[in-house]
C-alpha cells in the first residue's frame, strides 16, 4: 500500500539520522555545575533547578494526543512524577529527535521502546550521579518522583540537585539501559488530560493560524479552479489600487507534490482585506487537457472497465474462474465509493520568514515537517538545512498535512517578500478545492462457496486511479487483503482511470474504502452460505497462524483477529439471529489495519422518513500489550467511529465538472453534526502479548461495513455505494 | 471612522472598515485570535461569540452591526458564571481532541446553559447542531454540557 511505503521510506531515512539522538547525547548538557541553571539530560529532557522536568514532545499534535503520550513515556521511565513534568513542542530536526512524523498511525510502533529507552537512559546517569557523589553503588539506589533514595542511609536527593553532574555522565547503551516492569508503571496507562487543554479552553494562540511573528504580513491567493492547471495572464491593476494590498505576485514553481502550484498571491495588511482583494484580479488560466475529467465520465468509464478484463493482477492463486464455474453457489455484487475531502477545520495555512542571509524559517501546522523540508528545497533550490520549522498545533490533520503544497506556496511568498515573516491562509474553497482526495473507486466482487458453504473462491475486479499500471497516491490496494490469502483460487486484478486531481491519504487511507467492500461483501456471502458474518470469518480465518504480509509489513495474525471477533461478539450479545423489530438493525464489521485489529457491531434504527440512527456502536480492540493513554484512547476511537459514520452516511460526494471541483464549502460536503453522533460508542480490549500499536487510524474502517450490513439487517436492502441513503 | 464596541467587557475602539466581519476584527484589530476562522459562511460555528447574550457568527457579524454591542469570546467567557462552569466541565473532561472547534463550541454551550439552565438532551443537540467538531467531541460535549448544567444548578442552590 503506498501509504506505508511513503511512510517508510522517510521512517527508514529519519531513523538512520536519529539514530545518534538515540543514543543519548550527554555533550548536549550546558549547564556549569554550581549554577542555578537547567541541565539538558539527552534530547528530549531539561530539569530546572526547581526540579521542574521539561519534556519535549517532538511529532505534530493533530488531535491525536501524542503531545502529551509521547513524554508519558519518558516521563514513566526517568521516574519523575506527572505533576513536575511541563511538555515543549519540538522544532523539526530528525536528526536530533528521529522521525518526527503524524501519520500511519506510526508514532505508537515507532516510539515504544525508543522514547522509554531516553527516560531509562537518563535516570540511569542520574543515579550514575548520586553514587558518585555518596560513594555507594548505584545498584543499592533507588528513584521515584524525581529523586534518588539510598535506603540503607535514609538519603534522598532531588534529580534537580544531581542533574549538572548527571549531564556530564558517559552516557549509557540506551539498548541495555534496563526498563520498567509494566507492573510498575505509574504514568503509562493512567489516563491523563491533553497537555493543551487547558490553553485550548482559554483561546491561547496555539495553532498555525494563530501564529504571528512581529510585523507579520497575510497573504490570500487565487488558484485554478481546474487542479494542474497553470498561469497564462493576470492583471492585477486593480488589485494593487485596493485598501491594505502591498504586493501581487505570480507562483509558477514547483510540482512537488504531484499537481502544479500555480496561483497568484496577494499579500497585505490584513488576510481579510486581501481576500477581499482577489475579487478585482483579472486572470486566465490554461487548463487545457484537464479540463475533460468529470465526476459523470468516471462513473461511465469505471462501469465500461468493470465489464472487460482487469488490465493487471495485483494477487493471483490458483485460478479462480474454474473454481467459480464449479462452485455450488456463486455471489457477485459491485461496490463503489466517490472522492472525499479532509475538510480539516483550521484550512491550510503557514507562516514564514525569509530571512535577509537567506534562511527560511516556518511556523507550520505540519504532519510531515520532514518531507516538506525536503519538497521546499527542490522547489525553491535552497539548502534543506537553511530551514528552520517551528510546528504549531494542528486544527485536525486526517493525512491532509502531510502534503507539503501550503508550504511550499508560502515559502514562494515568503521569499517575494523578504525580511517580513507572512502568512498565507486558504479560504474555505481554497480548502476544499485543493485538497488530496481519497480516490474514488469501483469493485466488481464474485464469491464461490462449496456445497458445504465454504468459502472457495474469491474475484475482485478493482477499479481506480493511475497511470502506467501504477496506481496513484493512496489509490492502491493491498495484494494481501483478506481473506485472498486465505482461499486456493484468488484473483485480485486492477484498472485504471486517469484524473487531473491530486490524491492522498486519508485518515485509514484504502482500508476507509476497503474494509466497505469487502466487509460488506462477505456478509453477503454469510448469507449465502446461511450463516453470520462473524461465524463465516473465524470459518475462513481457520486456525491461528500469521498470514504473509505486504512488503515491510507486520503479518495479519488470525488468532488476533479472532480474539476481538469473539469479544465484540460477547460484549455486544452478539445471535446472529436476524432482526425481528422493523426498523432496528444490527450489523457487524471486521477490519485489520494500521497494525491494529478492531471488530465493530452497529445498532441502528430506520425511522418512518427513511433517516438511518446510529444508536450505538461496540467496539473490540486489539492494540497489543498496553493502552499508553487510556483516556486519550476512548477520544480516538469514539472519533474514529464516528469519523466512519460520516464517511459512511454524511459526507457528500467530491464531485467534478469540467476538471474543477464543485464544492465549495459545508454545504456541500457537510461534516457530521452532533444531532447524527451515535448515542453511546462502548468500548473493550482485548489485551494481548504484542508491542503497542496505534490508534488514529484503525478504528475506523470495521464501522463504515457495520453499517451496511445492519441496514440489510434492518431494511433487506444492500447498500454498496457509500454514502449510504434509504431516501 | 473609529467604531466602539465592549469585548469581555473592556470598551475598545476601531477604525476599520465598517463591512470589516466582526471575527477578522477580533483576530486581526484586537489581537484576539481564540476566535476561529472555519468557513467564513456561518456553516461551521468555529467563530461563534456571545453579542449582547446571544451566541452568532462572528465570520456573519460586521463591525457595524457590532458597534455599542457587548462582545463576550473565548478570552473572556470564563468570567461569566455560567462561562466559568463550562470551561470548567469541558477541562474535566478534557473535551477536545485538535482543539480548533473547541472556542466556538464553549461560547454556543454557554450561550445555551445561560438561556436554558437545564437542557435536554434534544435540547442540547439542536441548539449545539450549529458547531461542527471534525474530530467528533460530540458524545464528550454532551456529557460536558450536562455536567455543566449540573453544577450551576448546584452553585445556585
Amino acid at each position: 500500500m503506498s501509504t506505508i511505503s511513503i511512510n517508510r521510506r522517510s521512517f527508514i531515512a529519519a531513523s538512520l539520522a536519529g539514530g545518534a539522538a538515540l543514543t543519548f547525547e550527554a555533550k548536549l548538557a550546558f549547564a556549569a555545575p554550581g549554577k542555578a541553571e537547567p541541565s539538558m539530560l539527552g534530547a528530549f529532557i531539561t530539569i530546572a533547578p526547581d526540579n521542574t522536568v521539561t519534556i519535549l514532545a517532538k511529532n505534530p499534535e493533530i488531535g491525536q494526543g501524542v503531545k502529551t503520550m509521547l513524554p508519558m513515556l519518558i516521563a514513566e521511565e526517568l521516574d519523575v512524577a506527572w505533576s513536575q513534568v511541563k511538555i515543549e513542542q519540538a522544532d523539526d530536526n530528525a536528526d536530533k529527535y528521529g522521525p518526527q512524523f503524524a501519520g500511519g498511525s506510526m508514532t505508537t510502533p515507532l516510539n515504544w521502546l525508543p522514547a522509554r529507552q531516553a527516560g531509562a537512559g537518563a535516570r540511569a546517569m542520574l543515579v550514575a550521579a548520586a553514587a558518585q557523589q555518596w560513594g555507594v553503588p548505584a545498584a543499592s539506589l533507588t528513584t521515584g518522583a524525581g529523586t534518588v533514595k539510598h535506603a540503607a542511609s535514609g538519603r534522598t536527593i532531588t534529580y534537580a540537585a544531581l542533574a549538572p553532574v548527571a549531564a556530564k555522565m558517559p552516557a549509557p547503551d540506551l539498548e541495555k539501559v534496563a526498563l520498567k516492569s509494566p507492573k510498575d508503571f505509574g504514568i503509562v496507562g493512567k489516563p491523563m488530560k491533553g497537555v493543551d487543554t487547558a490553553a485550548i479552553v482559554k483561546g491561547e494562540p496555539l495553532f498555525g493560524i494563530d501564529a504571528h511573528p512581529a510585523g507579520m504580513l497575510y497573504a490570500a491567493m487565487v488558484k485554478c479552479p481546474v487542479i494542474s492547471g497553470t498561469l497564462k495572464r493576470f492583471d492585477d491593476t486593480a488589485v494593487r489600487k485596493e485598501k491594505g494590498v502591498l504586493a501581487v505576485m505570480p507562483i509558477t514553481d514547483g510540482e512537488i507534490p504531484a499537481g502544479k502550484h500555480n496561483a497568484v498571491a496577494i499579500v497585505g495588511d490584513s488576510w481579510w482585506r486581501v481576500h477581499k482583494a482577489r475579487e478585482k484580479l483579472v486572470v486566465e488560466w490554461d487548463t487545457a487537457g484537464f479540463d475533460g475529467y468529470s465526476t459523470e465520465g468516471y462513473t461511465q468509464q469505471a462501469h465500461a472497465l468493470l465489464g472487460a478484463a482487469p488490465s493487471g493482477d495485483l494477487f493471483k492463486a490458483g485460478n479462480a474462474d474454474a473454481a467459480l464455474a464449479k462452485a455450488a453457489k456463486v455471489v457477485t455484487a459491485d461496490y463503489e465509493y466517490p472522492f472525499l475531502a479532509h475538510a480539516t477545520l483550521e484550512p491550510q495555512n503557514c507562516t514564514a520568514l525569509w530571512h535577509d542571509d537567506g534562511k527560511l524559517e516556518f511556523w507550520a501546522p505540519t504532519q510531515d515537517p520532514g518531507t516538506a523540508r525536503g519538497d521546499i528545497a527542490k522547489v525553491l533550490g535552497i539548502e534543506p538545512a537553511s530551514m528552520t520549522i517551528h510546528m504549531t498545533r494542528i486544527g485536525g490533520g486526517f493525512g491532509r498535512r502531510l502534503m507539503s503544497d501550503f508550504m511550499i506556496l508560502t515559502a514562494c511568498v515568503a521569499k517575494a517578500v523578504p525580511g517580513r515573516p507572512v502568512k498565507l491562509l486558504f479560504d474555505r474553497t481554497d480548502d476544499m478545492r485543493n485538497d488530496y482526495y481519497r480516490p474514488a473507486g469501483w469493485h466488481r466482487m464474485t464469491a464461490g462457496l462449496d456445497a458445504q458453504g465454504a468459502l472457495v473462491a474469491l474475484k475482485d475486479h478493482f477499479v481506480t486511479f493511475g497511470e502506467g499500471g501504477k496506481a496513484m497516491r493512496a489509490a492502491g490496494m493491498n495484494a494481501t487483503e483478506f481473506p485472498g490469502p486465505t482461499l486456493p483460487d484468488v484473483h485480485y486484478g486492477v484498472s485504471y482511470l486517469k484524473t487531473n486531481l491530486t490524491t492522498g491519504w486519508l485518515r485509514a487511507p484504502t482500508s476507509n474504502a476497503v474494509a466497505f467492500v469487502f466487509q460488506g461483501f462477505l456478509d453477503e456471502v454469510a448469507e449465502a452460505a446461511g450463516t453470520d458474518l462473524p461465524e463465516l470469518m473465524r470459518r475462513t480465518l481457520g486456525t491461528d497462524r500469521k498470514l504473509p504480509p505486504e512488503p515491510d509489513e507486520p503479518p495479519f495474525d488470525t488468532g488476533r483477529a479472532r480474539g476481538v471477533i469473539d469479544a465484540v461478539c460477547k460484549f455486544a450479545g452478539w445471535t446472529g439471529k436476524r432482526s425481528t423489530t422493523t426498523g432496528k438493525g444490527r450489523g457487524f464489521g471486521f477490519y485489520f489495519s494500521h497494525r491494529g485489529y478492531f471488530a465493530e457491531v452497529v445498532d441502528l434504527t430506520i425511522s418512518d422518513d427513511s433517516t438511518i440512527t446510529i444508536d450505538k456502536v461496540w467496539v473490540a480492540g486489539d492494540i497489543g500489550s498496553q493502552v499508553i493513554n487510556p483516556l486519550n484512547a476512548e477520544h480516538q476511537m469514539q472519533g474514529a467511529v464516528i469519523d466512519g459514520i460520516a464517511q459512511a452516511l454524511v459526507w457528500q460526494p467530491i464531485e467534478q465538472k469540467a476538471g474543477a471541483v464543485t464544492a465549495e464549502n459545508f454545504g456541500e460536503f457537510p461534516l457530521i453534526r452532533i444531532n447524527q453522533a451515535p448515542g453511546d460508542v462502548a468500548i473493550t480490549w482485548v489485551v494481548t502479548d504484542n508491542p503497542p500499536t496505534g490508534l488514529g487510524e484503525p478504528t475506523l474502517p470495521p464501522v463504515i461495513p457495520a453499517i451496511a450490513n445492519a441496514i440489510r439487517d434492518a431494511t433487506g436492502k444492500r447498500l454498496r455505494s457509500l454514502p449510504m441513503s434509504l431516501a | 471612522m473609529a467604531i466602539s464596541l465592549t469585548v469581555n467587557r473592556k470598551p475598545r475602539t476601531v477604525d476599520v472598515e465598517p463591512d470589516k466581519p466582526l471575527l477578522w476584527v477580533l483576530r486581526e484589530d484586537l489581537g484576539m485570535p481564540g476566535t476561529k476562522f472555519g468557513c467564513g459562511a456561518g456553516l461551521c460555528g468555529a467563530c461563534t461569540v456571545i453579542l449582547n447574550g446571544e451566541a452568532v457568527r462572528s465570520c456573519q457579524t460586521s463591525l457595524a452591526d457590532a458597534a455599542g454591542k457587548d462582545i463576550v469570546t473565548i478570552e473572556g467567557v470564563a468570567a461569566s458564571p455560567v462561562g466559568a462552569k463550562v470551561v470548567e466541565a469541558w477541562t474535566a473532561l478534557d473535551v477536545p481532541q485538535c482543539g480548533y472547534c473547541q472556542a466556538g463550541q464553549i461560547m454556543s454551550a454557554t450561550a445555551l446553559l445561560t438561556a436554558t439552565p437545564k437542557p435536554t438532551p434534544g435540547e442540547t443537540t439542536a441548539f449545539m447542531a450549529g458547531n461542527v467538531c471534525r474530530c467528533a467531541t460530540y458524545l464528550r460535549i454532551q456529557k460536558a454540557i450536562a455536567e455543566a448544567s449540573k453544577a450551576i444548578a448546584g452553585a445556585s442552590a
